[in-house]
């Protein structure tokens, strides 16, 4: 409760619409969330959840409603732009650099950290290689802290997913953002890897502040980490409150519990 | 200024107007380079929409049917027997690439696929030279290059066989893709290679059997090319010429090539003609592409194609 | 134990130092053998090799390993296809033609930097379209460079000073009191100031690619959209990858004309020369420096060794075949590497090396 008191919410989306075509794949939703929250959304296959997320890091632009961040209104923002603002996140069929090492993703992360100067890095001298090593330093202690030490040099396209899982969410990491999106980043995975991941997710939140909306359809992941759920169905939001009242909400029930227990 | 308005803007059509039976020739010189360029890229949009492959050995394909047309015929072989000899190299080709370039590459990134035709170019261009020599060959399949004229306006016969040749070929394969199964499977395998699957049709099969087509459009191609301008290493230029048809057609869709293709051939034929002797000639050269790049920026997609928004 | 494990080995060499690990050649060794093969470079062939080594082998060894760099870090590195590295290059060589004629004064290293400059700002306007269009749509882009630069060079004679043979001449130019273009040049002069460009863009290009910027290229290449939401801007990073891949190649074309050809027509770069140097960009390795250099030795060396062989086993072979079985050994390696080892012989020497390392223990 006391988070979100904490400054006005961080993230306002207001009334917003996307179709493709005839497909309406977001009617008029509406989500607030707070700074340091842990906010899950939920919601059968195709009921819009990605496409909510892309909204937000801009790659669709809503026909209608609009969205904030930090109180001001980034609509129409372009994806490089919303990373600017200190958004990051990971994707659904993990995007990583397949040809990079592992290194190289998380330090590609750091992107907008790192000031360029042309001549400088084609000299590879001083500043220029000062801020190399800088930067690598914190990347090295997301490593560390992700517990992938033994895979830096790996290409990235050559591990498991489990590991290509973590590594994205490294890379998302490294941009230091305020806000994480993350889209099914358990999807996949064994139970143990499962465990691990909603452990970093904690820490992440409680050692770093960051505010997290993340996507995930496993329920017992859902109850155990998020502060607030949104329900998601075909592209409207059904229902908006903590973990315990979704449980017993009929709507919920209906359209995304009763769903999921059929397939 | 004005004069260089006028040189531009209005000079070529007063001399269209002046002429129109001279006009009416460059049309037909420029649906017939067209048609030449459709039947390439023909070839190239059957194999993309089966296989997703970017066949740049498209127009090597054309150099190899028709040398070995040619090669089967200067050793006295019936035109009937060449043409069936000749389909039959094409479908071994086909077999050969799906063994040895296909099936290796399959689930690699489209680029690393489009290098790979790249590589097969070179080696069928030198393959085909080596099997029947690199000199320029006349083709004669009996149709005489001679011309009658009907209202003041030369027409080519030669060049009119190849345009029914071409039409008639279009509507086989139009045919062809609604009628039959396999037909059927193609087009499925194009949506979705899973669908494909489920039909029951391995996709090893629709791969043989969409690059033994496209070797067939190549024997068409290269037969009235190789009439028209003797078969020789320039044939496999053509493909490149190939690229730009594709881009204003949309790279899936069939009638676009045909559109395409004549777009092209018309345009470089009527520009060089009226619009060429102000800039010094040539500009054949790169018409086509500047052409494409042009329309590239307003309508990625093509003229047929739809827009889409890439998943993310 | 094997000596050679002794001598190679990089066990031992703790790397105590993100600095060290950061390093272009991490294993003290390898740094050793560079700085050496650098200075032997520099020293021995001019003083030992003869006439036809140098003009006929080294010589374009060095110019084409140039511009298969450039070529490289658009194609391998940013992910941008290009079937337009003939056009570049001849926008240096006609830019430095124009400009060492208009200002003979200028120093000839000048003369080839700003030609590689002219060659970015073009490739840079061809580069724009990279933007709206990917993959083969693009090659449509870079062929509408490639064709309509040669077609320009041909048709408007103030390119070529109004020469009636439609030819561009490198003049006498000497370079600290050594004559090193036109037709006085000699061929170890050339050498020199072809390996000192080579030498200071192979580092240049090294650095950019292990920093920011070629973590951004490649980013853009692996996956754009992943790369945009880290912040990378796709035209921004396409561009500059545009304008120093020209750049490159620019500078590459002029040396084609100044230190190599002598003098040259627009056939010298017509389209044929941009496939030449994509092949030893494919066939050296997609996003290496490395492989640019081994591509490009590759390439030039095949069809020398093509000529020779035959010839050395006694048999005789017509110009005319030996073309076709270059054609088709060209060919039949591009399918080879793209199949085996896509990473090409970059990658088949790293494998090499690490072998070596392990020797006599391999897994
Ligand atoms: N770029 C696009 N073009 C066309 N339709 C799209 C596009 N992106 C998403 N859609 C459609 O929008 C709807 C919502 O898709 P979205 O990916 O947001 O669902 P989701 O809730 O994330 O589902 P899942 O649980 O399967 O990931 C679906 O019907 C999908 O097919
Ligand atoms: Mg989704």
């Amino acid at each position: 409760m006391s988070r979100a008191e904490a400054g006005g919410p961080l993230l306002e989306v207001e009334g917003v619409s996307v179709r493709f075509g005839a497909l309406i794949a977001l009617n008029r939703v509406s989500l607030g969330v707070a700074r340091e929250e842990v906010v899950a959304i939920i919601g059968p296959n195709g009921a819009g959840k990605t496409t909510l997320l892309n909204a937000i890091s801009g790659f669709y632009h809503p026909y209608e409603g609009r969205i904030a961040f930090a109180g001001r209104d980034r609509t129409h923002l372009r994806p490089p732009d919303v990373a600017a603002l200190g958004i990051a996140r990971t994707f659904q069929n993990v995007a990583l650099f397949r040809g990079m090492s592992v290194l190289d993703n998380i330090m590609t992360g750091r992107l907008l950290k790192m000031r360029g100067s042309f001549l400088l890095e084609a000299l590879y001298w001083g500043p220029a290689r000062r801020q190399e090593l800088e930067h690598r330093a914190a990347v090295e202690r997301i490593i560390d802290f992700l517990e992938i030490q033994g895979i830096r040099k790996t290409p990235a396209g050559r591990l498991p997913y489990g590991l290509q899982k973590r590594v994205e969410l490294a890379r998302a990491l490294a941009a230091e953002p305020t806000l994480l999106l993350l889209d099914e980043p358990m999807a996949g995975m064994n139970v143990e890897e499962k465990e691990d991941m909603c452990r970093f997710i904690l820490d992440v939140n409680q050692e770093f502040g960051t505010t997290i909306v993340l996507i995930e359809h496993d329920m017992g992941v859902v109850m155990d980490i998020s502060d607030r759920v949104v329900v998601l169905d075909y592209g409207r939001k059904i229902a908006d409150a903590p973990p315990a009242e979704i449980r017993s909400d009929r709507a919920v029930l209906d359209a995304y519990l009763g769903v999921a227990h059929e397939s | 200024m004005v004069d260089v308005v006028y040189a531009v803007l209005v000079a070529p059509f007063k001399d269209m107007a002046g002429s129109p039976a001279f006009l009416v020739e460059v049309l037909i010189g420029g649906v017939f380079a067209g048609l030449m360029y459709s039947l390439v890229a023909l070839g190239f949009v059957l194999i993309f929409k089966a296989s997703g492959v970017f066949n740049f050995a498209q127009g090597v394909m054309v150099l190899f049917a028709a040398l070995t047309l040619v090669g089967l015929l200067e050793r006295g072989v019936p035109v009937v027997l060449a043409l069936a000899l000749t389909t039959a190299v094409m479908v071994a080709l086909a077999f050969a690439i799906e063994r040895f370039v296909l099936r290796p590459l399959v689930n690699q990134e489209h680029i690393i696929l489009f290098m790979a035709t790249i590589g097969l170019n070179f080696f069928l261009e030198g393959f085909g030279e080596m099997l029947w020599g690199a000199n320029v060959k006349k083709l004669d399949i009996g149709i005489p290059d001679r011309s009658f004229v009907v209202r003041g306006v030369q027409i080519n016969e030669l060049e009119l066989t190849a345009a029914v040749t071409a039409a008639l070929l279009v509507t086989l394969l139009a045919m062809f893709f609604q009628k039959t199964r396999i037909g059927r499977a193609l087009r499925a395998v194009a949506d979705d290679h899973e669908a494909a699957l489920s039909i029951g049709i391995p996709l090893k099969t629709i791969w043989v059997v969409v690059w033994s087509v496209a070797g067939v459009v190549a024997i068409v191609a290269g037969l009235m090319w190789g009439a028209k301008s003797g078969v020789q290493f320039s044939l496999s230029l053509i493909a490149l010429k190939a690229l730009p048809v594709l881009i204003l057609g949309g790279f899936e869709s069939v009638p676009g090539a045909i559109v395409g293709g004549l777009i092209i051939g018309i345009g470089e034929k009527v520009g060089e003609v009226y619009w060429g002797p102000l800039v010094g000639g040539a500009i054949e050269n790169w018409f086509a592409y500047v052409l494409a790049l042009a329309f590239l920026l307003a309508r990625p997609q093509g003229l047929f194609g739809e827009k889409i928004i890439e998943r993310v | 134990m094997g000596r050679l494990e002794v001598i190679y080995r990089e066990a031992g060499q703790f790397k105590a130092t993100y600095a060290s690990d950061q390093a272009i050649f991490p294993i003290v060794q390898d740094r050793v053998v560079v700085v050496a093969i650098a200075v032997v470079a520099f020293v021995v062939p001019p003083l030992v090799a003869g006439e036809y080594w140098l003009q006929a082998i080294l010589i374009p060894f060095l110019i084409y390993t140039l511009a298969a760099i450039g070529l490289n870090l658009l194609t391998g590195y940013a992910g941008q296809l290009s079937l337009g590295t003939g056009g570049f290059m001849a926008v240096g060589a006609y830019s430095a033609f124009k400009l060492t004629t208009a200002f003979p004064q200028l120093s000839i290293v000048v003369v080839f930097l700003l030609s590689g400059l002219v060659a970015a700002v073009i490739g840079l306007g061809f580069g724009i379209p990279s933007l709206r269009i990917k993959g083969f749509y693009l090659a449509v882009a870079t062929l509408a460079a490639q064709f309509f630069l040669i077609w320009l060079f041909n048709k408007v004679a103030w390119f070529t000073n109004y020469a009636s043979s439609g030819t561009i001449t490198a003049p006498h130019r000497t370079l600290l009191g050594v004559t090193v273009t036109g037709p006085n040049a000699s061929a170890a002069a050339r050498y020199v100031m072809a390996l000192a460009f080579v030498a200071v863009f192979a580092l240049v290009a090294k650095n950019l690619v292990r920093g920011r910027i070629g973590r951004s290229w490649m980013a853009i290449r692996d996956r754009d959209i992943a790369a945009e939401i880290i912040g990378v801007r796709p035209l921004r990073t396409k561009l500059l990858a545009f304008g120093i891949s020209s750049f490159y190649c620019g500078v590459a074309g002029a040396e084609l004309v100044f230190l190599y050809l002598g003098s040259a027509e627009t056939l010298a770069f017509d389209i044929n020369q941009s496939f030449l140097v994509l092949f030893m960009v494919i066939i050296g390795g997609l996003g290496s420096i490395l492989g640019s250099w081994l591509g490009a030795a590759f390439i030039l060396m095949l069809p020398i060794l093509l000529t020779n062989l035959p010839h050395a086993v006694g048999l005789t072979m017509s110009v005319a075949l030996q073309k076709q079985i270059e054609l088709m050994v060209f060919g039949g390696l591009i399918l080879f590497f793209l199949i085996v080892e896509p990473h090409g012989l970059a990658r088949l020497w790293q494998i090499g090396k690490e072998k070596l390392r392990l020797w006599p223990f391999p897994h």
